[in-house]
């Protein structure tokens, strides 16, 4: 990498896609100040923070296709920060459902985590993602060697675990939710079976899951 | 039920006859007044016009639900759920504009003996329009407070001479993939299609609306015509209505067929019978903040003094 496009990803890219990540965050406290987030504010944030957290999870799951595509590494540079917006938009996802809907009534939390499967997932996803946030950083990295690839496999549980949550909780439009599961198809598929996106198979490498 | 031996019975817990003939006339005169309030009030007491639609005429103020605060217009306006114009909450009042609500006829059939049509123009005359505020509870835990404007349905139901089969009525919402775009995709089976019990569908807080805050339905609220039973969760207040029929057999209705197992034919309000996805024994208030507390379900959403009778004896987590 030359020393321009380094200094360009590390002044440009990386800073910009900071604050893009917190402007839905930035709006969601705006509208909080400003007593303006519609008639069931609680609806808004929950869903507003839930939509941000699949979202960012996809497009981290897309750094890996796309440097398959464009043959850039820099799309990895970016991904360790949008896996940990992602992290972000899930535990205020989940701090909003513990603090304003069910109010800190801890046994209901649990009941409901027990008995209603769309809760189950969703839980089960947050708490896949507390380790992996964990262990981003660099020296983590280091430290559990070939081991971090394994476990930041479960990233694609988390997709999946993300997905079903929202499929299982809609009353009865399932659009928005199949458009989900479809990308999340595709950047997974693309990771087994490369050819899909017509990608180039490197040799030694024909599986990328980094 | 207890049931109290003549032995059990003091003399002085027996009413006297002439106070219990005194209150079943005031017990009739409170159903005729449509329960709860047995003059009109002036028409001061009237819920202020919100000042953005065609405001209807000589609208009786019938005292009911005076202790209520209703919920703010722009939400009772703006957070609708009205499938027909698309799924979220905000998509009926961008997009019921294309709903034509003037000439509106709706067809009344099945077991009566003179069914018939009559016109939407037709019903606002013949009927005294009268303001009721009732709470509002959706099936989704969230609830709010609305002025309606309409009459008692049993009104309209006894005009047409429904027989000794009619055990039900049945309703359908207009089909028109023009008029409601949401139509065009098949998120439920269309007509949205409701149903209620003969005695539901004749209690004196059965309510047919024709608007709110006292002005004609907007469209995204059911214009120009649409039921409102306060009792049971909203689904079951079918909106812009074009069919009304009588049936011997229960009438299947959209969201029971839809999800048997999470809705039922009577849906009426109870914190008692969760949703299988969700507790229904709280409620968020619309309107209120973000940071404020839910609120207790009541049984029969606050109407069960006036309602509870019509399901003594039945099991109501098994007819839910």
């Amino acid at each position: 990498m030359t020393t321009n496009s380094e200094s360009w990803l590390r002044f440009v890219a990386k800073p910009a896609v900071f604050v893009a990540c917190l402007v839905p965050f930035g709006l969601l406290v705006k509208g909080a100040l400003d007593g303006d987030l519609g008639a069931n504010p609680l609806e808004h944030v929950t869903h507003a923070t839930g939509d941000w957290t699949l979202r960012l999870l996809l497009v981290t799951l897309a750094m890996t296709p796309l440097r398959q595509l464009t043959g850039s590494t820099a799309w990895i540079r970016l991904r360790r920060m949008l896996g940990l917006f992602t992290f972000f938009y899930a535990t205020l996802h989940f701090l909003i459902w513990i603090w304003l809907d069910q109010e800190l009534v801890w046994g209901n939390m649990v009941a409901d985590i027990a008995k209603r499967p769309y809760v189950t997932v969703g839980f089960a996803a947050w708490l896949l993602l507390v380790p992996l946030a964990a262990t981003s950083t660099r020296g983590m990295m280091r430290r559990l060697g070939r081991r971090w690839k394994s476990l930041h496999r479960a990233v694609y549980a988390v997709g999946v675990l993300g997905v079903l949550h929202y499929l299982w909780l809609v009353k009865a439009d399932l659009l928005e939710p199949l458009i989900y599961a479809g990308i999340l198809a595709l950047l997974l598929a693309v990771r087994w079976r490369p050819h899909l996106l017509r990608l180039p198979v490197r040799p030694g490498r024909t599986i990328n899951v980094r | 039920m207890l049931i109290k031996k003549p032995s059990d019975i003091k003399a002085s817990q027996i009413t006297d006859r002439a106070a219990y003939e005194q209150r079943r006339t005031f017990l009739k005169a409170a159903a005729l007044a449509g329960v709860g309030a047995i003059t009109s009030g002036p028409a001061a007491a009237l819920v202020k016009p919100a000042g953005k639609g065609e405001a209807v005429s000589g609208i009786k103020d019938s005292g009911i639900g005076a202790d209520l605060t209703p919920t703010e217009y722009e939400h009772v306006t703006g957070y609708n759920n009205f499938y027909e114009f698309g799924t979220g909450k905000s998509d009926p009042a961008r997009n019921a504009h294309t709903l034509h609500t003037r000439p509106w006829t709706v067809v009344v059939d099945g077991e009566c003996e003179v069914p018939g049509e009559i016109g939407i123009e037709d019903l606002l005359k013949s009927y005294t329009q009268e303001e009721r505020i009732y709470r509002l509870r959706c099936v989704e835990a969230w609830s709010m407070v609305v002025p309606w404007v309409g009459f008692p349905l049993g009104d309209l139901l006894q005009r047409f001479k429904p027989t000794s089969q009619a055990k039900y009525v049945a309703f359908e919402t207009l089909v028109d993939t023009e008029q409601m775009p949401g139509q065009k995709r098949a998120v439920l089976e269309w007509p949205y299609r409701e149903g209620l019990r003969m005695d539901e569908a004749m209690h004196p807080l059965t309510l047919l609306a024709t608007g709110l805050y006292g002005e004609l339905l907007p469209n995204q609220n059911g214009a120009p015509l649409r039921l409102v039973v306060p009792w049971k969760y909203g689904f079951k207040s079918i909106k812009s209505i074009v069919r009304i029929s009588f049936s011997r057999q229960i009438p299947e209705t959209t969201w029971w067929k839809y999800a048997p197992k999470e809705y039922g034919f009577y849906s009426n309000v109870n914190p008692d019978v969760d949703h299988p996805r969700w507790s229904q024994a709280r409620e968020r208030y619309i309107g209120e903040g973000l940071f404020a507390s839910k609120h207790p379900t009541l049984m029969f959403n606050g109407y069960g003094d006036q309602v509870a009778s019509l399901y003594s004896g039945m099991d109501l987590r098994k007819f839910f």
